[in-house]
């Protein structure tokens, strides 16, 4: 177990207790209710229906795929699926939300509890509740920089479909928010139900913060919406419990109530307009007939699940001894972890390959601010890479320059290697004659080296490399160097 | 059950209605009326039954997901007050 997450105080010890709501934009053609495209960065009000514009007469019909979707994701958060739920009206005014409601699910969801497994800094895990997840509309999108005294608005995100999956309250430390973030994206993008994408809004965050001393009732909680990136959501705890601390310390009492995180200024404010805002007078949507989930559809569906990322990593590790932290990384992403497979097909040392992918790989890709599906190597050409330093061909330190020149060229490895003539060289002879002519040119270093100086066998080890290019077998000199020294 | 007069002016402000403070006595009372009237199908036991959401025996239709609609902005805003390059404007609104 690791050490609970506690925040000092002026009075002791506080912790934390936190719930996350997120929504998530669901992957599918059209809007969850209408026929009009949820394709992003379309003209203003290019993707709206009668129905997104709630005009009078207009009624919704599901989408199918949409509820597929929702299963879906319920499956992957090992959750119950309700074969019968209930689509709701919340009731609110908002000049982007034409109709005056949202259509939502209140009191019975499509898919109910679930969990997942986040994974602690000291490698042990901790699990994490699924309250609910529940389908619903997207409002439209309004801008208010145009003009000084309108705001535009534009539908054409209005009833796009969203995932609103709300976790219990069960997370105690910012980073433990992180990593549930982050593993819910990693299972939405290897479903193939959102994209996760938090710059685009395509997955939001809200955080229910409160704190109390350890042990003591659950404080009053304060819900802060707007939080778009994993680095806020640790800044918007961070300050949000510091708040309310500092209040609680001074003898105060926290307002319930909802706040919104400004990252450009690091703070969480009130929301004063939304004080009423919990007022939604939900009732059942009579324009829709209960949502009834055939037995048989949940098990089709279950039956074709994906690997998730959890499995993935796991398999790495036994399938081919990829090291357990470049494992995580590999898995994580459908694509990288479709890359790593077919560059490891057929592959000496998988291992060493898993190295060279998130090491040199990441960081060529890190640098030229692309996705492995951009990738300059093809699975193909890296596996060959690698090839040559597992059989030898090449030392690890010369195959980093011939990376380097693959960046550059569509060159196999070993073109590379022999138009540049950078073959290990493993012959002995041709070695131990460089390693006489550096023990010839070092009387001295030789001298302290027989009366005691270990160190100096690196120097030794380098001043050969240097005199063969960095070509010599790296193993072979070591000991050709020890007989010499001897 | 019978609704306050702060409770029907709560609900008129949530539904955006101008009720001036006068009319919320002859309003409440009226809504009392209505709620009053529903307020005898109490008197029915419903233990163990489940809620009828429908008399019809259909079930909820699915669409298929296909992009099928859309692409009409012009009849979308026709009837907006006020419009500018394809959006609908209002008066400020922002947080």
């Amino acid at each position: 177990m690791s050490t609970p997450y506690r925040i000092k105080g002026r009075t002791g010890d506080w912790e934390l207790v936190m719930g996350l709501e997120v929504h998530a934009q669901v992957i599918s053609q059209s809007k969850l209710f209408s026929g009009a495209s949820t394709l992003f960065g379309a003209e203003p009000n290019a993707n709206v229906s009668f129905v997104d514009a709630g005009f009078p007469g207009m009624l919704p019909v599901i989408n199918g795929v949409c509820v597929e979707q929702a299963i879906k994701t319920g499956l992957g958060l090992n959750a119950v699926i309700n074969t019968t739920s209930i689509f709701d009206r919340k009731n609110y005014f908002y000049a982007d939300l034409p109709s005056g409601y949202q259509i939502s699910q209140y009191q019975q969801p499509i898919v109910g509890e679930g969990w997942l497994d986040i994974e602690l800094e000291d490698g042990s895990t901790k699990r994490i509740g699924i309250e609910r997840l529940h389908l619903e509309q997207d409002a439209g999108k309004s801008i208010h920089d145009q003009h000084p005294t309108k705001s535009y608005v534009d539908l054409n995100r209005a009833g796009v479909a969203l995932m609103e999956i709300v976790s219990k309250p069960d997370l105690s430390a910012p980073f433990e928010a992180a990593a549930y973030i982050k593993k819910l994206r990693g299972i939405l993008r290897a479903l193939g139900t959102c994209d996760g994408n938090m710059e685009e809004g395509n997955l939001r965050c809200d955080v229910n913060v409160s704190v109390r001393k350890p042990g003591a009732p659950l404080g009053t909680r304060c819900e802060i919406k707007n939080v778009n990136s994993v680095r806020f959501v640790v800044q918007a705890i961070e300050f949000e419990a510091a708040r309310q601390i500092e209040i609680l310390e001074d003898g105060g009492t926290i307002r319930q109530e909802t706040r919104l995180y400004d990252s450009a200024k690091g703070e969480t404010r009130s929301m004063r307009g939304k004080e009423n805002a919990h007022d939604y007078r939900y009732f059942p949507d009579p324009d829709l007939l209960p949502l009834m989930i055939p037995q048989a559809q949940i098990d089709r569906i279950r039956a074709a699940m994906p690997e998730l990322p959890e499995a993935r990593r796991k398999r790495f590790v036994t399938q081919y001894g990829v090291a357990p932290q470049d494992a995580l990384l590999l898995a994580e992403e459908n694509d990288i972890a479709a890359y790593f497979e077919e560059a490891a097909k057929g592959a000496t040392d998988a291992k060493l390959l898993a190295s060279w992918a998130v090491g040199e790989l990441f960081a060529a890709l890190n640098k030229a601010g692309t996705g492995i599906e951009n990738s300059p190597l093809s699975p193909a050409r890296l596996r060959g890479l690698v090839e040559l330093i597992s059989n030898g061909t090449i030392s690890g330190r010369i195959a980093k320059d011939v990376f380097a020149l693959m960046l550059e060229s569509q060159d196999e490895a070993a073109a590379i290697v022999e138009a540049k003539g950078l073959r290990q060289v493993s012959d002995t002879g041709a070695l131990e004659k460089a390693i006489a002519e550096v023990l010839a040119a070092n009387p001295d270093k030789v001298t302290e080296y027989k009366s005691g100086k270990d160190k100096l066998f690196g120097f030794f080890v380098g001043a050969v490399m240097k005199a063969t290019g960095g070509k010599a077998n790296p193993g072979v000199v070591n000991d050709l160097l020890k007989k010499a020294l001897g | 059950m019978a609704l306050s007069t702060d409770t029907v002016s709560n609900v008129a402000r949530l539904s955006r209605l101008a009720i001036t403070p006068e009319r919320l006595p002859a309003l409440a009372a009226e809504l009392n009326n209505i709620l009053g009237f529903i307020e005898q199908l109490s008197a029915v036991n419903t233990d163990g039954v489940e809620p009828l959401r429908s008399v019809s025996a259909a079930t909820l239709r699915l669409r298929e997901d296909a992009a099928t609609d859309g692409n009409q902005a012009e009849a979308v805003t026709a009837n907006a007050p006020e419009k500018s390059h394809g959006f609908f404007v209002v008066p400020k609104v922002v947080e």
